[in-house]
């Protein structure tokens, strides 16, 4: 199981947690039709690192970015939403 | 081919088992081949037998990354059933279950496909108005659905908690009795010795690194055994489609997530068929070494490291003990995980894509198992006539955007849904 460090709570365990989508698949009003489609309904899915949003949905329930490797697990950032994160 | 038969294995006892032969060749690769299916699963090796056996294409390599059993194949609770409401959907895995009542005479090797039933329990009435829908759907369909009522239950599985103070109380079932288990590993032996036979190259040790592309068609796979050249490629690696797509600068509508599957150490027949529960999603068998095989949600989220959560072996544990309370005092054995392709309405792709001579055979979220014959018959069709079967035509990649989804829960277009 993961250990997130949620910025507000601390380390915890994943099982607080609830991931969401790629941080790339969200949907912004301003999107044209191709876009949309594609951020909806396809995933780069990689093998590595990627930025996600998560939830610590059982916790203080924010919404968080978190920079995790799908392969070795490993996290190495996790930021409010809120918070710029390099592209 | 060596044919098996009760003769042979006479003849094997007699004299010290040395008159077997290997059960398929070790070929290295040509540099040319017809088809390439890329993917030495159950589903790959399938569509390369009905490749060659129904359409007579035998010049076809199957190229497996690490040993034939090794992935998915070896990995689900092998639990086999067509209980399906929508008609896509059913009707696929009716013809699947077809296929699979003959596999082991097709395929002259035993599958130990055993047809002991696969349940569904209801757990309210709004279960049983659900589980009704989907009976009466099935039987429209000339498929075979059963209520079963709580004497029947009581009678058939004695070891089940049907009390009133059940954890999960059971109010009924939905039985389709000719659901059940087969043996997974002689499903892809099976398949791969009988395409083998009938000329297919069974490739091992072999993964593929790249597409070769000339004007946007797909002309062959670069191997760490070498170049390898191809009229058509299909990819058909469920777990991983994501990775190999990718090669051809295709993204497709799925997530890669992990399914885990546990089992107890080995007991005397207890249950002696395939419970599933929709409603708290838990699903136990027995296997015929005597083993409790159990299984639940998958981890739901993304990752590749076959390695599973800790808390979801802890939460479905609970589940099935509350079905069936005697559990609790057996031991876990093992466990293990599977990366599952998880698509955006529940549903496979096995379909054409828009690069040319490239094939999709994918996203068969964690139900993929019980397909694997009508996997291979509709995948075999596509790759032969460059167009889907009837019965695949529903399951096309574009789906997604013109909204014709085959989203059986019902619950949306999200990958990590169940």
């Amino acid at each position: 199981m993961l250990l997130i460090a949620c910025p507000n709570c601390g380390p915890r365990a994943q099982a607080e947690f609830t991931f969401e989508r790629p941080l790339a698949s969200i949907v912004t009003p301003t999107e044209t039709l191709p876009d949309l489609i594609h951020k909806l309904f396809t995933r780069e899915n990689p093998r590595g690192p990627s930025w996600e949003l998560w939830r610590h949905t059982y916790g203080c329930a924010g919404w968080l970015k978190v920079h995790r490797d799908t392969h070795n697990h490993q996290i190495s950032a996790v930021v409010p939403v809120d918070m710029e994160t390099p592209s | 081919m060596q044919r098996y038969s009760a003769l042979s294995l006479l003849r094997g006892g007699l004299n010290g088992q040395k008159s077997w032969q290997r059960a398929w060749r070790d070929p290295a690769p040509k540099s040319h081949y017809d088809v390439i299916i890329i993917g030495g699963g159950g589903h790959g090796l399938a569509t390369a037998y009905y490749l060659a056996k129904v359409h007579g294409i035998r010049n076809v390599a199957v190229l497996e990354r690490g040993w034939i059993g090794g992935g998915n194949t070896g990995r689900n609770t092998t639990i086999v059933r067509s209980n399906y409401r929508q008609p896509a959907l059913h009707n696929l895995f009716e013809f699947s279950l077809k296929l699979w009542e003959g596999m082991s005479d097709d395929l002259n090797y035993n599958v130990m496909f055993s047809q002991r039933g696969a349940m569904f329990l209801g757990h309210s009435d709004s279960d049983m108005i659900r589980l009704a829908e989907r009976g009466d759907a099935m039987r429209a369909a000339g498929i075979d659905a059963e209520f079963m009522t709580m004497d029947q239950l009581r009678k058939k599985l004695p070891l089940l908690d049907l009390s009133d103070k059940a954890r999960y109380p059971i109010v009924g079932a939905l039985n389709q009795p000719r659901g059940g288990t087969a043996r997974h590993d002689a499903v892809a032996w099976g398949y791969a010795r009988a395409a083998d036979a009938l000329g297919v190259d069974v490739i091992q040790n072999c993964e593929v690194l790249g597409m070769d592309m000339v004007g946007g068609r797909v002309t062959g796979v670069q191997t760490t055994r070498g170049t390898i050249g191809a009229d058509r490629v299909g990819i058909c690696v469920a777990g991983n489609s994501g990775q190999v797509a990718a090669m051809a600068d295709l993204r497709l509508p799925i997530e890669s997530h992990l399914l885990q599957a546990f089992v107890s150490e080995p007991v005397k027949p207890m249950i002696d068929m395939v419970i599933m529960s929709q409603s708290i999603h838990a699903y136990v068998s027995q296997s015929d070494k005597g083993e409790i095989v159990m299984g639940g949600d998958p981890d739901l989220y993304p990752t590749y490291s076959q390695r599973g959560r800790p808390d979801r072996i802890e939460g479905v544990a609970g589940q099935c003990i509350a079905l069936f309370p005697a559990l609790s005092r057996l031991r876990m054995l093992r466990s293990w995980a599977g990366t599952t392709d998880m698509s955006f309405d529940g549903s496979p792709i096995i379909g054409t894509t828009p690069v040319e001579g490239l094939y999709l055979n994918g996203g068969w979220c964690y139900g993929g198992f019980k397909a694997t014959p009508a996997s291979g018959w509709t995948y075999a069709h596509t790759l032969a006539k460059g167009e889907p079967h009837a019965l695949n035509a529903p399951f096309s990649l574009d789906r997604f955007e013109t909204g014709a989804t085959i989203d059986e829960t019902g619950s949306g277009p999200m990958p990590h849904h169940r």
